[in-house]
Parts: structure tokens; C-alpha cells; sequence
């Protein structure tokens, strides 16, 4: 079959980085496609080509057979390609209809036709099998549906070829398999659609061909029934990865670091009345490290934000060695010694424009303070080589910018932030989110020393793998409540998704209820 | 690709690989400078004296003070638009002080007696003034929550209402020796008093932000603020402290400014704002926040005073230069915002 695109020889330079480097995508019509890769293989790279946002230094782009230069987005899109990336480009203030149709409303000039905008809006989602309406406002959407329009509107532009850069990433289960319902609906009618992922069970379950990219070159190409997970894996890190995920049994002791006890909050920014978190306790001792599952929306990273002072709450105690906190900020909690690794690393825990250096020592300067007033420059080196070398971080110097490190080296530097400041208890909100999986291994690696060195750890993740490879102990919630704990030689990703859905499914109550 | 070096071990401090765009982005304010002196001096013989060149060091002292504190604001992501209302209130009070009240104000003999300590007093009182404000304003902005452009555009028209107010119509002139020199006088007959003030501020700011863990957390505040605050800084307290750091910088320059013109009036300071928010950002400190540095502020200060004295030796008028400020100002923002999504590339 003819290609519906075909990217060869792509290259484009960066000041000081080469990230594409003889890269390469073929698609054919009417297939769901992978593109695979580390953090830095130069995916997002090639997307942005594709969609007209960078031009390449030199390669070619075939689309249906003919040679094309993208110029802009706007370009890209009217030769059918539409670009869903994870933040989302929707206007919040203005109606689904206006969304879809935005920069393209009809109406023939000056005023907008809104019956039919909404008409065809109408059309499409039906087409799609949703429920919404084209007049309510963004704003209010979920984020699975707030996708839901990104695609609509993708379709209104009769796109032929719709590239989704982590789709599945913010979504719940029900959600993910909604979206994927959805995605092999338009296969069926003939569309193209790129998926751009780090979920590999995800990739087997949807996806008719994938492409790896390493390094910004191509490295391997095919049919996803010809490969497995291990395969693909292979072909993303160059290596063998063994003992993906294995875990540890350590020996815990009884003492409780911290108890947090009947937790409470209502109302969230778009919901007053909104249940966020109801009677939440548990506790974690010494050297454990807690794991909490949860699918997106359970209160997990809310819950986290509590005990840390990041957000009020209504009612509930946060006692650590027996002596009730008092944290009404997280300057408090870190006095205390509680430390928090943010769900999203770039907007919550780095200084973009800042150098590696700055940005390790920002929690904790006051180690390295001389006169209570200046910064020890030279202590500060000291101190950022120490964690350099504990925590295996690349990077070329302590003066590099933050940015320009890969997302696992990044993350260890926000760890190693935490790790400087001596930590009793340190809760981490999806540690491995976005970042390759060799980095993952060692970032499972450091959770693990740092339990063994005393510090009392809660690892909240969205990926049962990861809590199941990581904890001694886990707790699930669900709408803003804990559903039960488990140990972790007793748990299974099935029980745990039980335990995780245990208030949906009021029927089934004995089950999984472990306390 | 990745280069593995150790010397940061030794504290020598490698910079990463060497960019060229990152090179002119952070030497532009510098090379501009050189170059547009390079012109004038070519086209206009009398640029290049000693005297030229101290006079426009002096000419910009004042608009130099209040583009250091304003270089704390903006790092913040904030802004301040009142500070040349702030400069002629403070200057009016510091003023009525040194003359020992408003009853003598056009007495040029009255505040001899006082003459011994007039001219600190009316510092202290004109510092006071511009702390007190900016504590205001920075107030308002952390606390009541209203954008920094919201409450300072409002600071600019209710400190000028306050000055006219005070001034009651007239000017206040006519102070003892001591405070004149400080804007007059001449240190070794040769440097002028308001910019050895300047630089030495510049200094003492430099350090603050270069060395200390406060300037280190205004940085962070301005780069990041959620992250600085799940980092355990006091977001708010570092917030509201630069509007003070810049209300006292709008004090010092209003004294300075009282000195040199022996005399203090409510019309005094207007438009500074633009002049001392175009120097910081011709110094290549961004309006996004996070990054900028005292050293191109400085740079950035003398730009704008070269470019006015050499376009008054070369006769261009004063609207003329009012619409070349204007533009270069777009033009250092649009450059800024250039630079901004190369960094996301990188």
C-alpha cells in the first residue's frame, strides 16, 4: 500500500543539540501508528515538523505521494494534518462549537451562522459517539473531554492524518478506553492517526505499526503483531532491560513517622460542593515507603498537597513522631521535614531559566548560608557534586540550565533538591511521569536507598507496575477517599483496580475491602 | 553529545557548549552601547569629552537609581508604573522637611539654621515616603491580589493627586548648601555626587542579587512562583519586598533629584516610568520574570542617556526622541520575546 507519509532523512540542529539526525515516519492510511521513543529521541521534534510548527534543516516530507513544505501550522492543517498536543490549545471562555470551529466559523463573513456551527458540531460529535453540548462552555469539560473537542475539531478540518502526542496520559481507564473506541471508529473511516506514547501495554492493545526513534535517528520500524513489549524496548534503549521493575523486600520497622487522620475538604476551584477529600487517614513509618493508587481524580495528589501545606483543608490532624503538626504552608511542612517531588515537574518544581546548580540547592540553602545572608558558592558546588554523583545525574556542568537536561535527569534533580534538605518523610506525586525507562529504573533505585537511609516515603502513581514494583504498602483511593490497604505481596494490579473502583461498584461490596 | 567535565569539581565554573545567539543575547545592551558610541563620537566630536561623558552619567543617575529597584520588580514578572508620581511625592516632603515646613517654602535663606542635619532628615523623610508606598502597593498586589500593572497605574495617579495636593500649587526651593552638593557637587572636582550614588547602589544591588539567598529567591519567585513555593520560599513576603525595595530606590532618587534642581516640585518625575522601565529592559531583563541582571540595567541606563545626548548634539527634538524611546522599547520587549522561545527549544 502507498504511504499516506512518508518522513525520510529529516535532520534539524538545535544551538548545541543535533535532535534529529536521519529521522524517519512512514504511515499508511487508515492504520494507528506509534511513534516510540526515550525522552530526547527527538519525537516531539518530528511532531512539530510534521505540523508545520519547526522547519527541518534538511530531509523530505511526502504526503499522499507528492513532496511538501510545511511553512506553518496553519499550512500543515489545511493539508489534513491535525496536531492534538498535551496542553491543550482550546479557548477555556468559549463554547465547544466556537472551539471546533474557531478561525473557520461559518457564516459567510461578518457574523457568525451559530445554528449551524452547532449543527455541525452536533454532527461530528455524534459521529464521534459523544454526549456533548456544542454550546456549553470548555471550561467546565473534563479533560477526556476537553480531547474529545481537540478531535472534533480535527475532523471538522477533515483531517486525513491526526497526530496525538500522549493522549492517554491524563486519563482514566474508562477514559483511555473510550478514546480508544473512538480512535479505531475513525481508522474505520479511513483516517491516519499517529500515537505518541510511553505506554507500551497501550501500544500493543491499539496500535497497528509502530516507529522507535533513538538519538534522533530511526532505529526501527513495523508491524506491532511481528514485536513484543521486550522487543520494543530493546530497540527504545539499545540494551537488554532486565529486571524491569523488580522489587526489593525490605525489612520495616514498627516506629510511625506519620499519621495524618481524618482528612477533610470540600471544594475545588470549579466546584464548590465538590467532595475532594473525605476522612482520609493512614500512616507511614520509618524506612516504608507507602505506594497510593488511585485513578486521576481519587484525591491522591490533592491529599498530598494537604499534608504538605500546598492546600487548605478543612478539617483533620497531620501528626508526625506523635506531636500534631500545625503546617498552614509548605515552608511549614518542609520545617517539619516533610518533603513534596510534584506531579508536574516543569510548571511545580523547576526554574526553567535557571542553572542545575540553582535549581538543586533552591529547598535548602540554608546549608550552605554564610552570615545568615549570603549563599557559600563554594559549599554549594560541594553540595550539588555530592548529589551529582549519589544520584547519577548527567549533565555538563552544575552551570548547565535546567532545561537542557532529559526529564529523568531533571527529575533526579528535583530529588535530589528534597534529598539535600534531609527529609524525615518525602512524598513523591508520580515520580517517573515522563521520563524513559532507564531513567525510571534508576529513579526506583533512589526511592528505594532513600527508604533504606530512614526516610518514610509515599509514592503516589497513576501506573500499578510502578506502585506494585516500588511499595511495601499500598492504599488506594477513590473519589477523594482512602478504599482500602493492602500489602504488597498481596497485591495484584487486578485486586488493586478493584480496590481502586471499590465505591463505582456498590454491588460487588465484599470485595477487595482489606483493613 | 553529552560532555562529562569535571572541572566544576574545582569550582572553575565551564560554561556549556558555546551559542552564538546565547552569546549576543547576553552582550547585546553592551555592544549596542559601543557601537552607538562609536557613532556620535564620529559624527559629533564634543561626544567624547571627559565632561560629556561625565555629564551624561550624571544626567542619568537618577533615572539609574530607579532602574535598579525597578530591575528587582520586573525579575518578579512585575512591573511598577507609579514610580515617577512616587519620586515627586517624596521629593515634595523630603523638601517641606529640609525647610523645616511648607510656610517658608520659597525662602532661600530659611533652613540655614536647621543646616546641620536638614539634608539627612529630609532623606530619611523622602526614603520613608518611598518604603511606605511601595509597602502599600506591594500590599495590595500579594495581599488584595490585583495585578502589579492594576495597582501601580492607580499608585501613579493617586501619588501625583498626593503630591499636587502637598505642593498646594507651588514649588518648594531654595536649600542649604550640604543637601545642594549632593546633587550638584563634584567628588575631586570631578566626579559628580548623584552618579558615585548611583554606582554604589548598583553595587550593593548586584550583590544582593548575585550572592545573597534573598536575590537567589527573587529569581526563583520570578521564574517559577508555584515552584518556588512547594520549594518553601515565602512567595508573598518576597513579592512585597521588592515594590519596597523599589519605593526605596524611588525615595533616593527623589532626594537625589530634590538636590540637583534645588528645588521640588509636583510635576516632578513624570514619565520617568517609561525611561526607567525601558532601561531595565534594554539591559536584557525580561517582563516574564526570572532572568535579568543589575550589570545590564546599568549598561541599559547609560544606553538610553547616550542615546538622548547624542541625539541633543545632533539637534533632533525632543519628540523625535520621545518616539525613538518608544520604539527601541518595543523592540528590546520583542527581542526578549524572541529570545524566550528559543530558550523553550533549547
Amino acid at each position: 500500500m502507498e504511504p499516506l507519509l512518508r518522513m525520510s532523512m529529516i535532520r534539524k540542529k538545535f544551538p548545541g543539540v543535533l535532535a534529529l539526525d536521519d529521522a524517519g515516519l512512514e504511515v499508511l492510511p487508515g492504520e494507528i501508528h506509534a511513534l516510540l521513543g526515550e525522552n530526547g529521541a527527538g519525537k516531539s521534534t518530528l511532531i512539530k515538523i510534521l505540523a508545520g510548527a519547526q522547519q527541518p534543516d534538511s530531509g523530505t516530507i511526502e504526503l499522499g505521494g507528492e513532496n511538501v513544505v510545511m511553512v506553518s501550522p496553519h499550512d500543515a492543517q489545511r493539508r489534513g494534518i491535525a496536531t492534538i498536543y498535551q496542553e491543550f490549545t482550546l479557548a477555556p471562555n468559549m463554547t465547544i462549537a466556537e472551539n471546533v470551529f474557531i478561525g473557520r466559523e461559518p457564516g459567510g463573513g461578518v457574523f457568525v451562522d451559530w445554528r449551524e456551527m452547532a449543527a455541525e458540531t452536533h454532527a461530528i460529535t455524534k459521529r464521534l459517539g459523544l454526549e456533548l453540548q456544542p454550546m456549553s462552555v470548555v471550561r467546565g469539560l473534563s479533560v477526556a473531554e476537553q480531547q474529545m473537542v481537540e478531535i472534533a475539531r480535527a475532523l471538522s478540518m477533515k483531517s486525513r492524518l491526526i497526530v496525538m502526542d500522549e493522549p492517554t496520559s491524563a486519563l482514566s481507564s474508562a477514559e483511555v478506553d473510550k478514546l480508544f473506541r473512538i480512535a479505531r471508529e475513525l481508522k474505520a473511516q479511513g483516517l491516519s492517526i499517529i500515537f505518541v506514547t510511553h505506554r507500551l501495554e497501550e501500544v500493543m492493545q491499539i496500535c497497528d505499526r509502530y516507529t522507535v526513534l533513538r538519538d534522533g535517528r530511526l532505529v526501527g520500524s513495523g508491524s506491532i503483531a511481528d514485536i513484543t513489549i521486550d522487543g520494543i524496548i530493546r530497540l527504545m534503549v539499545g540494551r537488554e532491560v532486565k529486571a524491569l521493575f523488580a522489587h526489593h523486600q525490605r525489612e520495616i520497622a514498627n516506629d510511625v513517622v506519620l499519621r495524618v487522620e481524618g482528612l477533610n475538604r470540600q471544594g475545588n476551584a470549579r466546584d464548590q460542593s465538590a467532595t475532594v477529600l473525605a476522612d482520609v487517614s493512614f500512616e507511614v513509618r520509618r524506612g516504608e515507603i507507602l505506594g497510593v493508587a488511585g485513578l486521576v481524580g481519587a484525591g491522591r495528589t490533592e491529599m498530598a498537597r494537604a499534608v504538605f501545606g500546598a492546600d487548605e483543608f478543612d478539617s483533620g490532624r497531620v501528626i508526625m513522631d506523635g506531636r500534631q503538626l500545625h503546617i498552614r504552608s509548605p515552608k511549614d511542612a518542609i520545617r517539619h521535614g516533610i518533603g513534596l517531588v510534584p506531579e508536574d515537574r516543569k510548571q511545580q518544581a523547576l526554574f526553567l531559566a535557571l542553572a542545575v546548580r540553582i535549581n538543586l540547592s533552591m529547598a535548602s540553602h540554608r546549608r550552605i548560608l554564610r552570615w545568615g545572608l549570603f549563599i557559600d558558592e563554594k559549599a554549594e558546588r560541594a553540595m550539588v557534586e555530592e548529589y551529582r554523583q549519589k544520584l547519577n545525574i548527567r549533565m555538563a556542568s552544575q552551570e548547565q540550565l535546567i532545561a537542557n537536561l532529559s526529564g529523568g535527569n531533571q527529575q533526579k534533580v528535583t530529588l535530589a533538591r528534597w534529598l539535600a534538605l534531609r527529609p524525615k518523610v518525602l512524598i513523591v506525586d508520580e515520580p517517573t511521569r515522563g521520563i524513559d525507562i532507564g531513567a525510571k529504573v534508576e529513579v526506583h533505585n533512589l526511592l528505594f536507598e532513600m527508604a533504606q537511609s530512614g526516610i518514610a516515603i509515599i509514592a503516589i502513581s497513576s501506573e500499578l507496575p510502578e506502585v506494585l514494583a516500588v511499595s511495601d504498602r499500598i492504599v488506594t483511593m477513590r473519589e477523594g477517599r482512602v478504599t482500602g490497604q493492602i500489602k504488597r505481596e498481596e497485591a495484584t494490579e487486578e485486586i488493586l483496580m478493584s480496590m481502586m473502583t471499590l465505591t463505582a461498584r456498590k454491588t460487588e461490596r465484599n470485595h477487595g475491602n482489606i483493613d | 553529545m553529552e560532555t562529562l567535565t569535571e572541572h566544576s569539581h574545582s569550582g572553575a565554573q565551564p560554561r556549556t557548549r558555546p551559542d552564538l545567539f546565547g552569546f549576543l543575547a547576553r552582550f547585546a545592551p553592551l555592544i549596542f552601547l559601543i557601537v552607538l558610541m562609536g557613532g556620535f563620537a564620529i559624527f559629533e566630536p564634543r561626544f567624547l569629552t571627559p565632561l560629556n561623558l561625565f555629564n551624561i552619567l550624571r544626567q542619568v543617575s537618577i533615572y539609574g537609581l530607579l532602574a535598579v529597584g525597578m530591575t528587582f520588580v520586573i525579575l518578579t514578572a512585575g512591573i511598577d508604573l507609579s514610580i515617577g508620581s512616587l519620586v515627586a511625592f517624596a521629593g515634595l516632603v523630603a523638601a517641606a522637611v529640609s525647610k523645616g515646613g511648607l510656610s517658608n517654602r520659597f525662602n532661600v535663606g530659611a533652613g540655614e539654621e536647621a543646616a546641620s542635619y536638614g539634608w539627612y532628615l529630609a532623606a530619611l523623610a523622602a526614603i520613608g515616603v518611598g518604603v511606605a508606598g511601595g509597602f502599600l502597593q506591594g500590599f495590595a498586589i500579594t495581599r488584595l491580589k490585583v495585578p502589579p500593572f492594576v495597582v501601580t497605574l492607580g499608585g501613579m495617579s493617586a501619588w501625583r493627586g498626593a503630591a499636587l495636593l502637598f505642593a498646594a500649587g507651588g514649588p518648594i526651593s531654595g536649600f542649604e548648601p550640604n543637601f545642594v552638593w549632593i546633587g550638584q557637587g563634584r567628588i575631586f572636582d570631578q566626579v559628580p555626587v548623584p552618579v558615585v550614588i548611583f554606582l554604589a547602589f548598583a553595587v550593593l544591588a548586584h550583590v544582593i542579587l548575585r550572592y545573597t539567598r534573598y536575590g537567589r529567591q527573587i529569581y526563583a519567585v520570578g521564574g517559577n512562583p508555584e515552584a518556588a513555593r512547594l520549594s518553601g520560599l515565602n512567595v508573598r513576603a518576597v513579592t512585597t519586598s521588592v515594590y519596597v525595595i523599589m519605593g526605596f530606590f524611588a525615595g533616593l532618587g527623589a532626594f537625589v533629584l530634590d538636590a540637583r534642581l534645588n528645588s521640588a516640585e509636583a510635576v516632578a518625575g513624570t514619565g520617568y516610568e517609561l525611561t526607567v522601565i525601558a532601561s531595565v529592559v534594554i539591559g536584557g531583563t525580561s517582563l516574564f520574570g526570572g532572568l535579568g541582571t543589575i550589570f545590564g540595567t546599568v549598561i541599559g541606563t547609560i544606553l538610553i542617556g547616550v542615546l538622548l545626548n547624542g541625539l541633543v548634539l545632533m539637534n533632533v527634538s525632543s519628540y523625535v526622541q520621545q518616539i525613538i524611546i518608544g520604539i527601541i522599547i518595543v523592540l528590546a520587549v520583542a527581542f526578549d520575546t524572541f529570545a524566550k522561545s528559543r530558550r523553550r527549544l533549547g
